[in-house]
């Protein structure tokens, strides 16, 4: 089988690479560009831990096949970050110790990025149902919840405690 | 020794630092166990059987070892047969020949998904390829799946050598009931004829998975040498390294166990599967193995816990007073011996000052996964039938919950069933707290109920090693031996600063692999800030000790004229001299010149690891259309000995609360009319997820453990003990039915209420 060679944006620069028709974007991120910080929990859209966000959208990496990045922007938990300056998620995830293995944590970083890019004054139910498609044993995501809602409260310029 | 019993002289103990990995965590960086990769590294899949039980009669590998790629095929044969030999290890003990049979089948697959074969192949389809192309022959045998059909004197068996263990005499037949387990206390005859109430009831949970995010993964390379280097996600890398060199006959100085950092665990991950697999592959195709579970393969072949049933009797007094407490506990152990049935009966009413207790419990082999340990092993099944009784009898004397509770509370000097007599214990203070609590008393709607439910786990101690080295620029590395599951680099880094009298922020934690460290048992049974900490905080002492002898070279002064404050040396009064003080960096930075190296390792056999208790309330509001149970509060109130850091004590009180809610109303196995389980993913295992819970509210009383340097008790595995109770109780309390039987799903609620219709 020949591959196929695909270009595409992650995380703000160019990216390019050659891969199976079958391969999902999951597998091309983490094992053809060593992006591993999306992560398998369990490849079948229900947990969450492989979060994307494609063209403003938030996407289950695993669900997608790698060649419809084509054309499409990517940012992935790499891209979260800009250099040594935290997303305000990721400031308040650690503030409020929202995580404790932190696997289940870069995908809800970016979960949580994708609903305050659109909306930064999420309500606690809102942001529980945004957030139910990630999947975190260790939390009971009460500590995930708090530190979301800060970080929105955070983005739109309020001090948070 | 250190010992801080007043928390005003702690100046980092009880803060709550941001956790020194944790930038690595929410940037994508840190490296968990499927993220590593080896030069050379090719793949490794395994395959397993569809069948629930059945004899291997043959396995031809020919086809697949010619497959183009395929570099590697492997069966039991590729194994030592190891005899049966039990060692205690983790929580409970293990059979070595059981834990290689599980890792490969041998003669019999036990359960759908065990393990028959594995590939090793130049890439992941190729592996698939080839597992299809391994031919295993089956004579499919009758199979047997729920705990009390397993008992039956004609029940398929399992192992045609298993004799009930515990039984005088000895039987004469093999049997599924690998073991009886039996203790007591006083006359439970006469403590029944002294009660002037009796409550009983039958109680049934279902096996439900830890369910870690992160499927188990491993990364192995076996050298020309027999040097191997294994990377895994585990709870233990010490664990991995001798069940690896049991099972493969390796010496354990051979084999490195690199840490990876664990996606969650739970007591799951305190056994092997994947790792004797990879390195026997490794062995055979001369390359790195990387092998990783699909979810699928981590529900049908790794751990659960034990589905179980809970056959309870309390008698009381009618002023609450309990005279006799009995029980009868069937734990499913899956496809070897080894349920946790000895802990669940020992903490069955552990939480209760009883004269007359009387606790039976049978270990219960049938084709299913074997178990593995999950938080608290066991105690969560028998509480749920306890703490359920508790309530009814509490009903029928018409008393508080909490207040039969608080009559019947175990305390300081109150001899448990299981032996011990508790010491520095904060029961009764939990129970105050939940009286006093807000929530205890906010009204009820209509459809609404409240539950209250307590209790207990042992915790432990055990071995452990830790060291603190201090770099030339006078900060601080902290090593030890334990895989961080939820914050405890956090914990060690704090404990170091507070000896050494620094900030936190120049302790760095590192959880050092199996040959940079001294033994460390694995992380898990609450231990780790108990022994752990006690050996970092020994070792940080030692390092003090070395510090103030350079201070005293330095100032040439006996090292008795020397004290230690605040990071620094200091003259001890006016007769030891004028000097001004020496701190930590500028030792630091003389170490050559004073001795070399400053640095100290510390091991310890930590003793009194203070059991751990816990009281929750919940507030549930029952749907009565559909059955559908939401849980509306619900607050967690738990003795912690000291909270270290203590948002990550609130986080292991909040997550194994949730952990307790999941089980209670919604996870369970569900197996199909062929053994097969049928739900196998995360779409049909329904795990909590945040738009089904409420805010979890946490109130950690503090009942110091002297037997640590600041007071800490374990913490992890009591928050799961109470939910299913504590959530049973609130449906009772909202419409008036006593759930009995796990996971109370909105079918399972909506049946009663319809047949009350
Ligand atoms: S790995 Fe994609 S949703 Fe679980
Ligand atoms: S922090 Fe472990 S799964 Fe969320």
């Amino acid at each position: 089988m020949s591959k196929i060679h695909v270009t595409t944006t992650i995380n703000g620069e160019p990216a390019e690479f050659l891969c199976e028709p079958h391969q999902t974007l999951l597998d091309v991120l983490r094992n053809e560009l060593n992006l591993t910080g999306s992560k398998e929990g369990c490849a079948s859209g229900d947990c969450g831990a492989c979060s994307v966000i494609v063209d403003g959208r938030l996407m289950c990496s695993c669900l997608m096949l790698a060649v419809e990045s084509t054309g499409h922007e990517v940012t992935t938990i790499e891209g979260v970050a800009k250099g040594d300056e935290l997303h305000p998620v990721q400031r308040q995830f650690l503030q409020h110790a929202a995580l404790q293995c932190g696997f289940c944590t870069p995908g809800l970083i970016v979960a949580a990025k994708a609903l305050l890019d659109r909306n930064t004054n999420p309500t606690e139910t809102e942001a529980r149902y945004w957030l139910a498609g990630n999947l975190c044993r260790c939390t009971g995501y009460d500590k995930v919840i708090r530190a979301v809602l800060d970080a929105a409260a955070e983005m739109r310029g309020e001090t948070v405690a | 020794m250190t010992y801080v019993g007043n928390k005003a002289d702690l100046r980092v103990v009880g803060t709550r630092p941001i956790r020194p990995d944790g930038v690595d965590k929410v940037t994508g960086r840190a490296t968990f166990g499927a993220d590593m990769v080896m030069p050379g590294m090719i793949w490794g899949k395994v395959k397993r059987s569809p069948h629930a039980h059945a004899r291997i009669v043959s396995i031809d590998t020919s086809k697949a070892s010619k497959l183009p790629g395929v570099k590697a095929v492997i069966t039991a044969e590729d194994f030592p047969n190891i005899a049966s030999e039990e060692a205690f290890v983790g929580e409970g003990p293990m059979n070595f020949r059981d834990l290689s049979r599980n890792c490969m089948a041998r003669g019999k697959a036990l359960y759908e998904g065990h393990a028959v074969a594995a590939v090793a192949a130049t890439t992941e389809s190729i592996c698939d390829a080839a597992l299809e192309l391994i031919e295993v022959t089956y004579e499919v045998l009758p199979f047997v799946i729920d705990v009390e059909d397993a008992m039956k004197p004609d029940a398929p068996l399992l192992h045609d050598d298993m004799y009930t263990q515990g039984v005088q005499p000895k039987p004469s037949n093999p049997s599924n009931v690998a073991k009886r387990v039996h203790f007591g206390l006083g006359d439970i005859e006469a403590g029944f004829r002294d009660a002037e109430v009796v409550v009983e009831g039958r109680y049934t949970t279902q096996p439900v998975h830890q369910a870690y995010i992160e499927p188990h993964a491993t990364v192995v390379s076996y050298g020309a040498d027999q040097q191997c280097l294994v990377w895994s996600s585990s709870q233990g890398q010490f664990m991995v390294r001798s069940y690896c060199a049991k099972l493969l006959g390796i010496e354990l100085s051979n084999i490195r166990v690199m840490v990876a950092e664990i996606g969650g665990g739970f007591g799951g991950k305190t056994l092997v599967y994947l790792e004797p697999l990879a390195l026997a592959l490794s062995k055979k195709a001369g390359r790195p193995v990387k092998m990783m579970m699909t979810r699928e393969e981590v529900f049908r072949a790794t751990g659960p816990t034990s589905g179980g049933t809970v056959e309870v009797k309390i008698g009381a007094r009618k002023d609450g007073t309990i005279t006799a407490a009995q029980a009868t506990l069937k734990y499913q152990a899956g496809a070897f011996a080894g349920s946790p049935v000895q802990p669940g009966c020992m903490t069955a009413f552990a939480v209760y000052d009883i004269k007359n207790v009387s606790v039976t419990g049978y270990d219960v082999v049938s084709n299913r996964p074997k178990v593995a340990a999950y938080r608290a092993p066991g105690a969560p099944i028998s509480c749920f039938g306890v703490e359920s009784a508790m309530d009814d009898l509490a009903r029928k004397l018409g008393m508080d919950p909490v207040e039969l509770r608080l009559k019947n509370a175990a305390k300081d000097g109150t001899k448990a069933a299981y032996g011990p007599t508790f010491k520095d214990i904060g029961f009764v203070e939990t129970l105050e707290e939940a009286k006093k609590h807000p929530h205890y008393s906010i009204p009820l709607g209509p459809n609404q109920g409240r539950g209250v439910a307590s209790g207990f786990w042992f915790n432990i101690g055990g071995e452990s090693s830790g060291a603190v080295h201090i770099a030339e620029d006078g900060t601080a590395v902290v090593m030890s031996g334990n895989p961080d599951i939820g914050g405890s680099r956090a914990g060690m880094a704090m404990m170091a600063a507070e000896v050494l009298g620094i900030p936190v922020e120049k302790c760095r934690p590192i959880v050092a692999d199996t040959a940079s460290i001294g033994f460390t048992h694995l992380t898990g049974g609450s231990r780790v800030t108990f022994a752990t900490g006690m050996a970092v905080t020994q070792a940080a002492e030692k390092v003090v000790e070395i510090l103030k002898q350079r201070a005293a070279l330095i100032w040439d002064i006996p090292v008795e004229a020397v004290e230690w404050k605040d990071g620094a040396a200091y003259p001890a009064g006016a007769n030891a001299g004028g000097f001004d003080p020496l701190t930590l960096p500028e030792i630091a930075m003389k170490a050559g010149r004073t001795g070399g190296p400053i640095g100290a390792e510390q091991g310890v056999n930590a003793q009194g690891a203070g059991p751990g208790f816990g009281t929750h309330i919940c507030d549930v509001e029952v749907d009565p259309e559909t059955g559908k149970v939401t849980v509306l509060r619900y607050t967690a109130i738990q003795d912690v000995g000291r909270a270290i850091h203590p948002s990550y004590v609130e986080g292991q009180i909040q997550g194994g609360a949730v952990q307790g809610i999941g089980w209670a109303l919604n996870e369970e196995y569900i197996y199909d009319k062929n053994g097969k389980m049928d739900n196998a993913g995360f779409l049909d295992y329904r795990v909590p997820v945040a738009s089904d819970l409420p805010m979890i509210d946490t109130v950690m009383v503090e009942v110091p453990n002297p037997r640590h340097p600041f007071g800490a008790k374990g913490v992890g595995e009591v928050p799961i003990v109470p939910p299913m109770a504590a959530v049973a109780n609130a449906i009772r309390g909202a419409i008036g039915i006593r759930m009995e039987h796990l996971p109370m799903s909105p079918p399972k609620v909506r049946a009663p209420l319809d047949a009350r219709k």
